[in-house]
This record gives C-alpha cells, structure tokens and sequence, in this order.
C-alpha cells in the first residue's frame, strides 16, 4: 500500500443508495478513473452511506493481536469518526484491497500506520471541503467531528452520510494534513475490542464453525511416517460405516513437500471419524521409517564442526590475536515444536466446475486467492478469479496458519465431490503432521582483550533450513538468512564478530513459529552473554550496559527495564534475576525474570517477569499488554515442555496429554511496560518471546549456579 | 431418537448416540460457541454444563445426556451480562478467542460454588482448561472481579 489514489467514486449499493468508496490503491498508481469497472484497481478501505453507516475494511485476518480494532482505528483517529459509530468488516482476498491482505511478522501495525492515517486524513477533508461548498463559507472555519462536519462560527453541521454526494465528487488530497498526536481520541488509549463480546458469548465464527447449507465433512489418514508416499488403500470397510460416502485421495502440499492423504467424506464428522479407522493403506515410507530424532541431533552436533557459510563478518575476526584463557565457548540446542493453535486446521471448499469457494480461518487471505510463493490457485488448479475465499476469525495462527496446505488439501477433496466439504483436522493430525518449528544448534565463542573488553564475538547456527523447506529453488550454497535471524544485529558494541550457517539437511517440512528462529537463537545469544559477563565477573546489566556506549534503542529499553524491574535492589538467597532482550525484524523487548529457587525440593519458581516492549507508535496500550503477557506464556511453554521428536519416522506425540502446554496453575505474574516515545514503529505480536527463556535461564543460573543450555529445560534442578 | 433439553429448548436428536456430545451440539444443533480443540478431555475448549455441572463435551457420549440439561456457552446468559461475561468484557480477557467459551464455563461453576474464589481455588478449578495465546492472567483477574460483580449485583 504505498499511496492514496486521487480518485474515489461513487457506487449504488443494495441497501443505502450512493455510497462514497475511498481507499489507496495496491500499487500506488494515480491513474484516473472514469467509471466503476476501472476503480476495482483500488483499495477502498471506507465506505460511507447516504444513510449515515460508515464501514471500515480490516484487511489484517483477526488472530487475538487486535487488528479487527487497530487497523480500523488507525483511519477512524484521522476520518473522525468513533469506533462505535462504525461497522468493521474483515476482507477476504478481493482484489480491490489490494495484495497485502496477510497477518504476519508482527507487521500490520509497523508497516501500514502512517499510510491508515492518511486515508483517514484525505477522507476526511474531502467532507470538510464539501460542507464549506454547500454552507458557502471558508474551509478554515469547518472542522470534522463524530462523523459530521461542523461550522465553527454557526454551529451549524452536516453529517458524513448527508454530504456523500458532493464529497465523491472532490478530489482526494495526496498528501493530507495529519493530526497532532496530542489530539488523538484512539490511537494510544485503552479501548475495548469490539470482537471481545463476540467471544465471551460464542458469536465469534471462526473458520471450523461456519456452516454451509447442504455441507460434508471430512477427515483425512495422512502418512504416520513423514514424508512416505502411499501405495494403495481398500476402503471397503469404510464404505459400509453409516453416513460414509466417498474416500478419496487428495494431496497436501505443503512448501517443496508433497503428500498424499486417504479422506473419508461423510454426512458427519463423527461418522467420517469412523470411516477412517475403517480403512487399510499401504504406504511407501520411503526409507524414512528409520528416522529418529536421537539420531538427528547427534548428526547436528557433528555438524558443528563445518565452517559453514558465512553470515556476516565484522571487523578482522580471522586475524585478530587473543588468547586462549580469554576466550570462552558454549554449545546450545533448542528442540523442534508445533505451534498447537487451539483450532485445529480446517477448511470448508466447494468446487463447482472450475470454481471454488472456500470459508476458512487464515492469515494469508491474498494468497489463497492467487500470489506468492505457496499461490494456491496455481497449486490447486484454479484460476484466481475463480477462487472465492471467505476469511473468518482465527482460532490462534503464530505462523501456522501462514501455510495454506490445509487449504489446497481441501480444495483437492471438494474436487471430487459436488457438495461442500469441511475438512477438519484431529489435534492428532495437528501434532503429528507439521510443519514444525525447527530446531536451532548454536556454537558461540567470546574473547576479551587483556584489559578485558569483549572484542570478538562468534555465533554460528546448524539446523535446518526454513527456506529450503518453502521453496523448491532454494540455492543451497547461499545463507538462509531466516536461520541466522537477528543474530549479527544486535545493538551490542563488540569490534570483531562473525555469523556462520550450517546447513542440515531434512525431510520434515518446517515453517515460521511465533518470532520464527529468533525463539531459539535469541536463547542461546543472550545466555552466552550472560556467560561472557560472568566470565568478566560483572553484573549481566552492567555488563550488557557497558557494550552499549552509544545511544540505541536497546540502550533505552534497557535503562527503562532496569528501573522498573527492581534490579538494583538486593535479592535474599535462593532467589535471582535474569535479563535479555531482543532486537529482530518484528521489533524489540527486554525483560527481567526473577525466580526463587527451594533447594530442599530442589525447584525453581518464577515469581514475576517484567518485560518493557518498544514500539514508537502505540494503538491499544492494553492489547499490547495482552499479546506481551501471551508472549510471555508461549516462550515459557517453549522453555520449560517437550517439544516434537521422531522414532521410527513418527512423531512420538500426539495431544495435549504428551505435548503439553502451560496451564493456568503454572502462570507467573507479567508486567508490561510499553515504551511509544516515536521513531521507528515497532511490532507487537512476536517480540514479547524470544528474550524470555534467556531472561529466565539467566536467572536461574542466578539463583542456583545451574547454566542451562538447551530447551526445553526443568524446573526441577538436577 | 434422544431427547436432550440445551439452554432450555428440547431436542429430538437422531445420531449415534457414541457420538460424543460436542459434534451434537455443533454438527446437528448448530450451536458453533462449544468449540472443538483436542477430542481427548485435554484442554477444556468443549466444556459444557450438564445438569450444572462442567463436563468436557469432546469425550461425553451424546447417549449420557439423554434426558439431561445441557447448558451451552449460548445459554450463559441472556444478554452477555453473567458477571464472568462482563468481567471478561471489562478487563479485555480474549485473544483469539477460540478457548473462552471453555473458560467462561468452567468459571461458572467454580464461581457458582465459591463465590469468593482464592487463586489456589481458581488454579485448581481453571488448569484444565488451556488457552494457547496466554490470557491467563486476565482470566484469574476478571474471576475476582466477576466475583465483586455478582455480590454488587446481588446487593442492588
């Protein structure tokens, strides 16, 4: 979305006569339009009603981050209208809004704030300008106000449904005046969600609710062994299960992967459930039968030793003399795991000739309707203005949902039958099938000089690769730079450093989890800098606040963290604070975890976790809060549960009772502190998990003297 | 045919009566708030009221609630204004969302039985119920609160 369109126009609608469109266009073209037919190049964002309704489009799928209220609110604050005078409506993929229709990297926020507020801006002077027209007074003396316009002098006003007509027909400013901040009414206040009583009242309808009329269901049996192929299948026995009445085979493809599954389609879900255990596959598992996890991280740490390619290399690392008793070494792991969202994959398609329509929960609207590198048309067979998406709230997606594997599968399943087909995955299937997150190894090496100053500084990544994983046409011999994530960015002042990559290679498909490698390799950073400090023997703050001697944003955040965290002030025994932070393409946080430790039971206990968060620019202080504290929950999972590993070629876990996650009795207590003070606009969604397990590991070795390095760890000190 | 009575409405209901009560709930009656998260008792997302009591509609026969009153998340209240729902409302408990029908079930009997819950007592009545995007801090905030609610409400 780079720029306003000069153009806007007006439409009939069914219901309220002339309705005013007005929007930015998805390419940032300035071309005029004469017509209706021309203008779907444009991204119309707010649509006004003779009536008086006002409706402002999220293009931003819904997912518990907010963005059914923040991106509407950044072009309410501008356009002057309420957040309750107005209809919120999600999109769905059209093409009039443009090819940005995609949550993800903590991005909706960050990368659209100035241009939402633009389109509210320009909006709203149009309105200013055609009151002053028909009042016959001066622009100056007019201001916009609660969706109305208002003549200062007189007092007189005109609603924004009263003067559709004239505004349509004036031509919308490029580059509009914008608000003072000190005068916002939104942007930056606490305000309630309008999707909250949607959820506290089963209203919401996320993807697995919708219902449509005349619908089928199905269950897939997808290869146990990951990555085998199937052979043949007897569905004699399903067949004769009540309510069963097709089993098909249907391909998932999922980045460079291909599989193929066994559905059984069915007048219920239950009965298809039934179907499923009926039928008898063979499957080709491809030599993969004998895969084990063990196995992997053994050859991963064999891999260490390679060189590797080379990330970044700052200064003259190679070259530079120091010596062996000044440098120190450490080796972390990080395990593999599923993202667990609480609603599982599913999808509804209809395929009728060579259209299909489809009702899902996604955070990939626009590429479900044609475009990037996992196009499902193209995958799927369609032609994009033949695929209609219905885009509905999410049930959790931390990156899952950025896949649309689940979506093709279904696609290939409606292809065989003339109904709709809702395809829902087990919590089994969830676990067990991927993508996953993919494990990070870290090798780090940190020397100082004589006179004690960290002067070089080594981090080198082996795992496998995210984008070998995605695209078909990796190159193998470059960098993928997803797995070196964050890594030679940080704002830490050290002469000489280097970033390697090893490569591992790998027949599981992985995918991007919530704040993608930086959850595994920020881990291993921050705790070896906590090494390096003890090395030095100093305090982990005052080490970490001496490689920052120019001003930077980690800089500020820290100042502000030692503060309100309580650092300085002493601790009793058995207790200890933990710190890290983390700088990546999502934005900043940093946090103190203090922890008790009981040594006659020999556990550790967080007592509280304080996190600051950096943002620039804030929407919905409390909603930040929330999806901090999230954060905090998710990285702890993370932190201290098994993650997903393989015996036999199968994911040994299955459901909640072996791949647990955090419970209610396990909650620490979270304070956030939100940091908006300008400059660049920073994410919200991801940044609040990586810096925790260092934090928390760090603090650990605190309280107890135990350095951790590898997740998932204990609690129960060994 | 079994008959069940869900937030006041009797219905004939003609399905296997193995079907677990959750895909009853959703799949015949279209009652979609009830959500589906682990088929195995492990997360909470089903949780429903039968004859006032939770139970974790993913593992209960549709068979065991014949004759029985079930109380869905539709059936909390009249108007979202059980104090749990305008606690959950008040303090912005969701995320997602997907979880919080579970929640808000759950935290219907444990407040109807304990009126001024401690957060042991909430621990113990809340940790079978899992929400993925960590709104539990809010959900032991909004369960106090909702217990000054109720007893604001029951004085006025």
């Amino acid at each position: 979305m780079n720029g306003i369109s000069r153009r806007h126009f007006i439409k009939t609608t069914g219901t309220a006569g002339v309705a005013l469109w007005l929007g930015i266009s998805a390419k940032g073209s300035t071309r005029k339009v004469s017509n209706v037919a021309t203008a779907k190049n444009f991204n119309p964002l707010i649509l006004v009603e003779s009536n008086g309704n006002i409706t402002i489009f999220n293009t931003k799928p819904e997912m518990g981050q907010g963005t059914f209220q923040s991106m509407p609110a950044m072009i309410a604050e501008e356009f002057e209208v309420s957040l309750d005078q107005i209809t919120i409506k999600n999109t769905s993929g059209e093409k009039e809004f443009g090819d940005r229709q995609r949550a993800g990297g903590s991005s909706s926020i960050r990368t659209t704030y100035n241009d939402m507020r633009k389109i509210g801006a320009a909006a709203k002077t149009v309105f200013i300008t055609a009151a002053a027209a028909k009042w016959q007074v001066d622009e100056s003396t007019c201001y916009a106000e609660d969706g109305k316009v208002i003549h200062q002098p007189s007092n007189k006003s005109l609603s924004y449904g009263e003067l559709v007509e004239e505004a349509s027909k004036i031509e919308l400013p490029k580059e509009p005046r914008l608000k003072d901040p000190k005068d916002f009414k939104i942007l930056g206040k606490v305000s309630k969600r309008p999707d909250i009583p949607l959820k506290t009242t089963g209203k919401a309808v996320f993807g697995i609710d919708v219902i449509v009329p005349d619908m089928l269901y199905a269950t897939i049996e997808r290869c146990p062994v990951l990555g085998g192929t199937l052979k043949s299948f007897n569905a004699d026995d399903a067949l004769k299960v009540a309510g069963v009445q097709k089993v098909v085979e249907a391909e998932r493809i999922v980045g460079k992967h291909h599989f193929t599954g066994v559905a059984v389609i069915a007048d219920s879900y239950w009965n298809a459930l039934q179907g499923r255990k009926k039928l008898k596959i063979e499957w080709d598992t491809k030599g993969h039968e004998s895969f084990n996890s063990k196995e992997y991280e053994n050859n991963l740490r064999k891999l260490a030793s390679q060189e590797g390619i080379i990330d970044k290399n700052i200064g003259a690392i190679d070259t530079i003399k120091v010596s062996s008793q000044n440098t120190i070494e450490a080796f972390y792991e990080t395990p593999m795991i599923a993202h667990h969202t609480l609603e599982p994959m599913n999808c509804i398609a209809h395929v009728q000739g060579d259209k299909a329509e489809i009702w899902t929960s996604t955070q990939v609207p626009s590429t479900i309707v044609g475009g990037g590198v996992n196009d499902v048309p193209k995958l799927a067979g369609f032609a994009p203005e033949n695929v209609k998406l219905h885009s509905m709230f999410i049930g959790g997606g931390f990156g899952r949902r950025l896949y649309p594997d689940y979506v093709i599968e279904a696609l290939n399943v409606a292809k065989q039958t003339d109904k709709p087909v809702k395809v829902i995955w087990s919590r089994e299937d969830t676990t067990t099938q991927g993508p996953f997150r993919p494990m990070t190894f870290s090798q780090l090496s940190g020397s100082f000089s004589d006179d004690g100053k960290l002067v070089a500084f080594k981090h080198k990544v082996i795992s496998p690769s995210y984008q070998e994983s995605v695209r078909k046409d990796f190159e193998k011999t470059k960098v993928d730079g997803t797995m070196v994530e964050g890594i030679a960015e940080q704002d830490y002042e050290i002469p000489h450093m280097k970033t390697s990559y090893v490569r591992a290679d790998y027949h599981v498909p992985v995918a991007a989890w919530r704040s993608v490698t930086s959850s595994t390799l920020a881990f291993a950073h921050e705790c070896f800098i906590d090494e390096l400090a003890v090395k030095a023997g100093k305090d982990p703050f005052d080490f970490r606040m001496e490689l920052l001697s120019k001003p930077s944003d980690t800089k500020r955040v820290f100042q502000k963290l030692r503060e309100l965290s309580g650092w300085d002030e002493p601790l009793p025994k058995n207790k200890g604070r933990g710190v890290a932070q983390w700088k990546f393409f999502a934005g900043q946080c940093a946090q103190v975890v203090e922890v008790s430790y009981d040594p006659a039971q020999k556990t550790v206990k967080i007592d509280k976790v304080t996190a600051v968060i950096d943002l620039g620019e804030v929407v919905n202080p409390d909603n930040v809060k929330n999806q901090t504290e999230g954060a905090v929950v998710m990285a702890l999972t993370a932190a201290i549960k098994p993650g997903i590993t393989f015996k036999d070629g199968k994911v040994i876990e299955s459901n909640f009772y072996d791949n647990p996650v955090l419970r209610m009795n396990e909650m620490p207590v979270v304070n956030v502190h939100i940091l908006a003070e300008g400059g660049k606009i920073k994410g919200v969604g991801e940044p609040g998990l990586p810096p925790f397990a260092p934090a928390l590991a760090n603090a650990i070795f605190a309280a107890t003297g135990k350095r951790i390095r590898k997740m998932p760890f204990d609690l129960k000190i060994s | 045919m079994i008959t069940v009575t869900v937030n006041g409405q009797r219905h004939d209901i003609d399905a296997d009566p193995n079907m677990p009560l959750l895909w009853a709930i959703r799949d015949i009656l279209g009652l979609t708030g009830t959500k589906y998260g682990c088929g195995a008792a492990q997360c909470g997302a089903c949780t429903v009221h039968l004859n006032g009591e939770s139970i974790r509609s993913c593992c209960t026969k549709l068979s065991r609630a014949a004759g029985q009153q079930i109380v869905t998340i539709e059936g909390l209240s009249a108007n979202n204004n059980h104090p749990l729902q305008l606690a959950w409302n008040e303090m912005n408990v969701p995320q997602c969302g997907y979880c919080q029908s579970g929640q808000l079930m759950s935290a219907a009997v444990l407040l109807r039985e304990n009126p001024n819950p401690t957060d042991q007592d909430i621990d113990d009545a809340m940790s079978g119920n899992i929400c993925r995007c960590g709104t539990y801090q809010r959900i032991r905030a909004a369960i106090h609160r909702a217990a000054e609610l109720a007893k604001e409400g029951a004085k006025s």
